[in-house]
């Protein structure tokens, strides 16, 4: 029933004119996220939930995400919809760096002040669309690489390693790693491998059980994400190998830590997944009051061992 | 003799493309990646054995992964959360698996709903369920639960592949012996004939899907069991790979005609090919691109042979 009222209303809010001058004077932001079943964007957005409650009487949220990672159609839906309402600031974690850019040019230009989180939107993209879009969020490629040298300590250089890389046509996925590679690179490791493991648990464990049995030298196993570090902690002790292949992660969720306590996992990055969403939105809140248009910003990422 | 035949034809891709993958990496020709793929296959061929089932009766699932899901975020529950041990959490998982199947049935099957339709609605209630029990985040297991996918007993296979083999042959001995098999076959290649002459035709069908989450429930817990974990978003597209290898092992889709055990050669030659592509290095482009080929050529040369 709450959702047909909200529908409604929805669909009522579409039929007139955006009004970005809210007349109550207390800003409302729409947080659109990636697959709200994720439960990093969960993380994120109950963060974003926290903030808002403590700030109750500085604005208002409306927390909006998709169905499934890839549902670029449906987030462009959302964006519109967001706008119909009327909302001051779109804080937006793109599922996909191109594909937004289009709807949220016509945010822009109705008004709404528009802050890039999680995933940045490809800048050759948004030059050719002629838009600004200030991107608030942690560097990937440093914090991978920043993970990539905790674990080149425990190597030695001339070591076998593999990368087992996110979902290839994501932003950050890239950006990790690249970061890993910079890392090994540099402290002279041999890359012998690097494969996706779609960012998933069990694809992960079977293209690491697949790389151990592929090339029995290897060291070590740097992964883009902290499902599929522990999809290749399971392969490394099927493999009987346990003890002797170090695995590093990204994300530093809860199901990691006995792995960590133990030193199965050697080291995850946290970017800090419950702030991410609030500094987006401090950012445009903050943009919003001085009414300037925010410039870039980097949110901090750190090294996790136990 | 022409089913035997049959047989043959898959063992002979299966037998030629692993020896292609070894030519190509000699890595490939060893009892670690022949353990590999055996480790990995067992919920595959389990919930390969239920879809052929519920094939061969003119059905089709298209929640299995989504119940995979739901039954393994179901076990990590039981287990990180409630403490539960291994044999409980066993039972756990098939009761929501078979009580989820069996629904799916009762519904498609007495208020006449195409299977196809109401196992696409089941497919977005149980993914949304796992997500709710496990509040979207994945759990942690750890030794309790890996029992099951490791070797045993100085092999290299697992307990989880012996279970799923004995499945298979289980389940062929009652599809080709057995009066339900029989049912299945008749309903599927021709409803109206096997009413007029007196076959029970609704119980079988829901029975065959609850069959499917049983075994579905049962699939659950090996894959958490391999992977000492519960992953929310586990099976997200599983149901594609189980219709994939029933179809590879010559299984219609039109309902009448099929084989465990072939479908299980299918599981196989599609396992083989997974884990040949990460032991060559292929690209994930290439990856998909190539299996998409092999399934497309298994079922050309299956339709060939019938002509």
């Amino acid at each position: 029933m709450k959702k047909l009222i909200l529908l409604a209303a929805c669909l009522l809010a579409a039929c007139k004119p955006a009004d970005p001058s809210n007349a109550s004077g207390k800003p409302k932001v729409a947080l659109v996220m990636k697959s709200l079943a994720n439960e990093f964007f969960q993380t994120m957005a109950e963060g974003a939930k926290k903030h808002q409650a403590a700030h109750a009487s500085d604005y208002d949220l409306v927390v909006n995400g998709i169905k499934n990672e890839t549902d670029l159609a449906e987030q462009v839906g959302l964006v519109e919809q967001m706008v119909a309402q009327g909302v001051q600031a779109i804080v937006i974690a793109p599922a996909d760096s191109k594909a937004l850019v289009t709807v949220l040019k016509r945010a822009k230009d109705a008004g709404v002040l528009v802050i890039n989180i999680d995933n940045q939107l490809d800048a050759d993209t948004l030059k050719q669309a002629g838009l600004a879009v200030p991107f608030v969020g942690p560097d990937n490629r440093a914090g991978a690489k920043a993970v990539g040298e905790v674990l080149a300590k425990k190597l030695k250089a001339g070591d076998e390693v593999a990368i087992i890389e996110g979902v290839t046509t994501a932003f950050n996925a890239q950006q990790r790693k690249t970061g890993f590679e910079d890392a090994m690179n540099a402290a002279g490791m041999k890359i012998v491998s690097s494969q996706s493991g779609q960012w998933e648990m069990e694809k992960a464990n079977g293209v690491a059980a697949g790389i151990l049995a592929a090339n029995p030298n290897v060291k070590a196993l740097l992964c883009a994400n902290d499902n599929m570090a522990l999809g290749a902690a399971a392969a490394v002790q099927a493999a009987g190998k346990a003890g002797q292949i170090q695995i590093v992660g990204f994300d530093n969720i809860a199901a990691l830590k006995p792995l960590l306590a133990d030193g199965r996992v050697l080291a995850t990055a946290d970017q800090h997944g419950d702030q991410l969403a609030v500094f987006g939105i401090e950012a445009a809140l903050k943009a919003l009051k001085d009414k300037t248009s925010p410039a870039d910003q980097q949110t901090p990422v750190d090294v996790v061992t136990k | 003799m022409r089913r035997f035949a049959d047989f043959l034809i898959l063992l002979a891709v299966l037998v030629a493309m692993i020896w292609l993958f070894g030519l190509l990496r000699d890595t490939f020709w060893s009892v670690t990646t022949l353990g590999n793929i055996a480790n990995r296959i067992p919920a595959l061929a389990l919930v390969a054995t239920g879809m052929t089932v519920v094939m061969i009766t003119g059905g089709i699932d298209l929640s299995v992964g989504s119940v995979l899901g739901l039954c393994g975020a179901a076990v990590g529950v039981m287990m990180a959360d409630w403490q539960w041990g291994l044999p409980l959490a066993l039972v756990g998982s098939i009761v929501v698996g078979t009580a989820i199947g069996g629904t799916t049935g009762a519904v498609s099957v007495k208020l006449r709903l195409p299977s196809f339709i109401v196992s696409l609605g089941m497919l977005e209630m149980a993914r949304g369920l796992s997500f709710l029990v496990t509040d979207s985040q994945t759990k942690y297991i750890g030794a309790a639960v890996e029992t099951l996918g490791a070797p045993f007993g100085g092999l290299v296979i697992s307990p989880a592949f012996v279970i799923s083999l004995l499945v298979v042959i289980a389940g062929q001995v009652v599809l080709s012996h057995m009066a339900v098999g029989r049912h299945w076959i008749a309903i599927g290649a021709n409803r109206e004939a096997a009413l007029v002459s007196g076959v029970p035709v609704d119980r079988p069908r829901i029975l065959a899907h609850a069959l499917l989450g049983s075994l579905t429930g049962l699939a659950a817990v090996f894959n958490c069991s391999r992977l000492g974990s519960a992953d929310p978003n586990a099976g997200v597209g599983f149901e594609l790979s189980a219709i994939a290898a029933v179809v590879v092992g010559g299984t219609s889709l039109m309902g009448g005609r099929g084989s465990i055990v072939k479908s299980f050669m299918g599981v196989l030659i599609i396992a083989t090919l997974e884990a040949g592509l990460v032991q060559i290095g292929a690209s994930e482009p290439m990856k998909r691109v190539v299996t998409g080929a092999v399934i497309v050529a298994a079922v050309l040369a299956d339709s060939w042979r019938r002509k």
